[in-house]
């Protein structure tokens, strides 16, 4: 899933604070690509309270996109990462439409079953179509190299994904809460009968909203698949991690977002770096940890 | 409205008779199924067996999301600690099949508490994500502990001693159909009984309306708990089952897919009825055979298709269709039984 | 006759808003109580309150001489407290007599039990039909609750409540969305409640209160305004002014 960005046979032994240093910047950059994708799933459910199993699902579809366009076709990195959030939402148009109206007051168990098939079908035709190899997306020259910040060198990819994440945060803060569209989507959140009720077209709300979602899962998806890698599997391995970011943090609220995929991001890194050996046990074992003790999530919407 | 006199009284329950009768017609055509699948088809008679392992799984599942409403993907987990644990036990010298599946209950019981206790401490979406915590938990577990568990290779060649000292686990696989089949039988007739006891109408209360059970003065957790320990030697005892039968034991068994193809099938099957558990899951598996063998991404596809189908036309399964069709049958008659 | 239930300064503020401010009241057994008030006077928070539901920022709960302010609610129900919804709370698959049995089964600790039968037992399907002959039920008593009339309904949640046999019975609105053509049942149903239950109902439905009620106590933004006879409840000028507000010294429109 990561790849550790130094050697640690090269090292003495014994943990020195570039060691630390690393590992905090790859969990802190893998936290902000874990963000841009998981955030609009936490969209998806404080909004329109649908539990999106197929939200991996999105951010795999784009990154098979961008990987076609940047190695396949030879376009460049931000045409690739354009077409892919472009195309992805095309897709997502059709599907919300015909399926995801149908479950927004359903119980959860429904939502569950239906957005699963949603992700097997996705899973079954990428696979059809792309094969099951694991497909890279190449980087620009630019972001290949490593980058000297004073204290550190880091890669630069490193930095344009906390950059994206920190631009995604900002942005969505401002669009939620100074906008038109945010004052709508707030209101429809709040009482949907009710802002209908006010002229608020709650149809077009939940629409574009989802649209967003995906938009911001695609780009996640591209941008993250240093850490995430795309092949067919992608929708169901991680899953779990996006489900978990979204229920720790609370479904709906941003800071509540970046606190459980910072945290989150943490956890899985320093365990891959000090304890390969267990492999992803200590990440379930704290993810069961956290949310048992915070069941509502840190920050999110009591449900 | 009028007023009744207190002197009415009610006639005596005719329905409980019915009722018998339709589990015993139940169980007997699970029985006649069992032992045509045992003629028709005698080389197949290992994928049957799993069949019947599976379904035990799969019922396990009912239990708690058909009749108690709480949502599980990690299912698995149970399974798997009843697979390994009789696999273990086997690999250590107890080789005796009865005692083995008893193991996998004792085993899928304990796991099912630890589940339980974890698992309803949330509710909603947090308490779906705790239950694939905790089977990709015990998957990694599964996989680290290899000098127990064999790790990603499994446990092999587990020999099995012969049934009451006769009926010997050969390739064939005759023993071990019947033997499952006996099993499933007898689970099936234990668990109607529990479905249908004062603890399974509270458990049906708590699935609707868990608010209107604590007015009632009765405590919740308690009883969603006892459900998930049945529910664990349930699924414990399939999964020494398939152990005993494949006479492998790998980290298959206790998987998130594991989890999420059982309770494809149980809604295939339709929620609630124990019946459409065992339907669910021989439909599934027998499509699965087939398409599988020619490319398991399309039957991945297909799945999903029929998931997305089943939410959108047919939510109560086959279960749902065949109650609608001999509900529309009743009512043409005249009343309700 | 000793006092069986009493609530003493019961408070209750969510965030800023005071919903119930320093209620007391107390009730002898058999006694029948009606609690009236606006919209938003706090009357349902009351009741979760003294049922249990929500926790009092400050005040006590006393029962039969038990403090039972720290007590969840499905202790108080089984100490002989037991409330019934303003909005019916039944299982729409399950019949009259199933949730009445289950009732009778859970007050007498064998609702858990795998080994015993739910059906079958003739003591506790004598007691289930005493119940629903009570209420009028009996010809619906295997009918499934999704088929019921909502004023049946409504009777059953009261027959859930006698199966537990309460000391102190709280009744949510009972005639709450029921058609006035079935509100002579409810009545009737409350008639037939058991002599030495305490009983304490809100409603609306000011027929019903003047021919249930011996004491009515009104609640307004959350704190009690006026507690005495019905007959006196109409000409008090805090009541007339709750519910009128301006209007309540109008003159009347010849």
């Amino acid at each position: 899933m990561l790849r550790p960005s130094i050697d640690l046979t090269a090292t003495r032994p014994g943990y020195s604070m570039q060691t630390i240093l690393s590992i905090a910047i790859d969990a802190f950059a893998y936290g902000m690509a874990l963000f841009i994708i998981c955030i609009g799933l936490s969209l998806t459910m404080g909004l329109m309270r649908v539990v999106n199993l197929a939200h991996g699902a999105f951010a795999m579809i784009a990154g098979y996109i961008a990987s076609y366009a940047a190695r396949d076709l030879g376009l460049a990195y931000a045409v690739a990462i354009f077409l892919a959030i472009i195309g992805t939402v095309i897709i997502s148009i059709p599907l919300e439409r015909l399926l995801y109206r149908r479950i927004y007051g359903s119980p959860q168990l429904t939502q569950v079953l239906m957005t699963i098939g949603i992700t097997f079908c996705i899973i079954g035709i990428t696979n059809y179509f792309f094969g099951p190899t694991l497909k890279t997306i190449p980087l620009p020259g630019s972001l290949s190299q490593p980058v000297d910040v004073g204290f550190k060198t880091i890669a630069a990819h490193r930095l344009f994904v906390m950059a994206c994440g920190v631009i995604v945060a900002i942005g969505l803060w401002y669009l939620i809460e100074r906008t038109d569209f945010g004052i709508k989507l707030r209101a429809t959140v709040d009482n949907a009968a009710m802002a209908d009720a006010l002229g608020v077209r709650t149809q077009v709300v939940y629409a574009i909203s989802f649209a967003i979602a995906i938009g911001l899962a695609a780009l996640g998806g591209v941008v993250g698949a240093e850490f995430l890698p795309i092949e067919p599997y992608y929708a169901l391995r991680y899953m779990v991690t996006f489900l978990v970011v979204v229920s720790v943090g609370g479904a709906g609220s941003i800071p509540g977002a970046v606190v459980a995929c910072l945290l989150l991001g943490a956890v899985d890194t320093t365990g891959r770096y000090l304890m390969p050996e267990f492999g992803n046990f200590f990440f379930y074992a704290a993810v069961i940890a956290i949310v048992c003790v915070f069941p509502r999530g840190f920050l999110g919407r009591a449900q | 409205m009028q007023v009744i006199a207190p002197t009415e009284r009610l006639a005596a329950v005719p329905s409980l008779g019915k009722r018998w009768l339709r589990d015993a017609i139940g169980v007997i055509l699970i029985i006649a199924t069992g032992l045509a699948g045992y003629w028709l088809l005698p080389d197949n008679l290992a994928l049957l067996t799993r069949v019947i392992a599976i379904a035990l799984l799969v019922l396990s599942i009912d239990l708690i999301t058909g009749y108690c409403g709480v949502a599980t993907l990690g299912q698995a987990a149970l399974f798997g600690a009843g697979a390994y644990a009789a696999g273990i036990a086997c690999v250590n010298g107890v080789t005796e099949p009865l005692t083995l599946i008893a193991i996998g209950a004792v085993a899928g019981a304990a796991a099912g508490l630890l589940m339980g206790s974890v698992m309803l401490r949330a509710h909603g979406l947090a308490q779906l994500v705790l239950s694939i915590a905790i089977v990709q938990l015990f998957h990694e577990a599964a996989n680290k502990a290899s000098a127990y568990t064999g790790g990603s290779d499994g446990l092999a060649g587990l020999m099995v001693s012969p049934l009451f000292g006769v009926f010997e686990f050969d390739l064939w696989g005759q023993t071990a159909y019947l033997f499952g089949l006996t099993l499933l039988v007898v689970v099936i007739t234990a668990l109607k009984f529990v479905v249908s006891s004062p603890f399974g109408m509270l458990c049906r209360g708590i699935k609707e309306d868990p608010i209107r059970i604590r007015a009632m003065g009765a405590f919740v957790f308690p009883v969603l708990l006892k459900m998930f320990v049945i529910s664990g030697a349930v699924a414990g005892m399939g999964g020494a089952l398939a152990a005993i039968s494949t006479q492998v034991v790998g980290l298959d068994s206790v998987s998130f897919e594991l989890s999420a193809n059982a309770l494809v099938m149980l809604v295939l099957g339709g929620l609630g009825t124990l019946y459409g558990a065992i339907v669910g899951t021989v439909i599934f598996m027998g499509f699965e055979h087939i398409v599988s063998a020619i490319n398991p991404f399309h039957w991945m596809t297909m799945v999903g298709a029929l998931l997305i189908a089943v939410v959108l036309a047919a939510p109560g399964g086959l279960s749902g269709v065949f109650e609608a069709i001999s509900g529309a049958g009743k009512d043409a008659r005249g009343g309700r039984a | 006759m000793s006092e069986l239930f009493r609530v003493e300064g019961l408070n209750k503020s969510f965030g800023g808003l005071a919903v119930s401010r320093n209620i007391s009241l107390s009730m002898r057994a058999g006694e029948r109580l009606a609690l009236i008030g606006p919209n938003g006077a706090g009357k349902t928070t009351f009741v979760n309150l003294v049922a249990g539901q929500i926790k009092p920022g400050a005040g006590r709960v006393v029962l039969d001489g038990e403090d039972i302010t720290g007590l969840g609610s499905v202790r108080r129900v089984r100490k002989g407290l037991v409330r019934t919804f303003q909005v019916t709370r039944l299982f729409s698959e399950m019949t009259p007599e199933e949730h009445v049995t289950l009732t009778v089964l859970q007050r007498e600790g064998n609702a858990r039990r795998i080994m015993s039968r739910f059906t079958g037992n003739p003591n506790v399907a004598d007691e289930v039909e005493g119940i629903l002959s009570t209420l009028g039920l009996l010809d619906v008593a295997r009918r499934t609750v999704g088929e019921l009339a909502y004023g049946q309904q409504r009777l059953l949640e009261i027959g859930i409540a006698l199966a537990l046999r309460p000391k102190v019975l709280l009744l949510d609105e009972p005639a709450a969305g029921v058609p006035s053509s079935d509100t002579p049942r409810i009545e009737q149903a409350l008639e037939r409640l058991p002599p030495s239950l305490a009983v304490l109902m809100i409603e609306h439905d000011m027929d019903l209160v003047f021919r249930f009620a011996r004491r009515v106590v009104v609640l307004a933004a959350g704190e009690i305004i006026f507690e005495g006879l019905p007959s006196q409840v109409a000409a008090n000028e805090k009541v007339r002014e709750a519910y009128l507000g301006n209007y309540a010294h109008a003159r009347s429109v010849a």
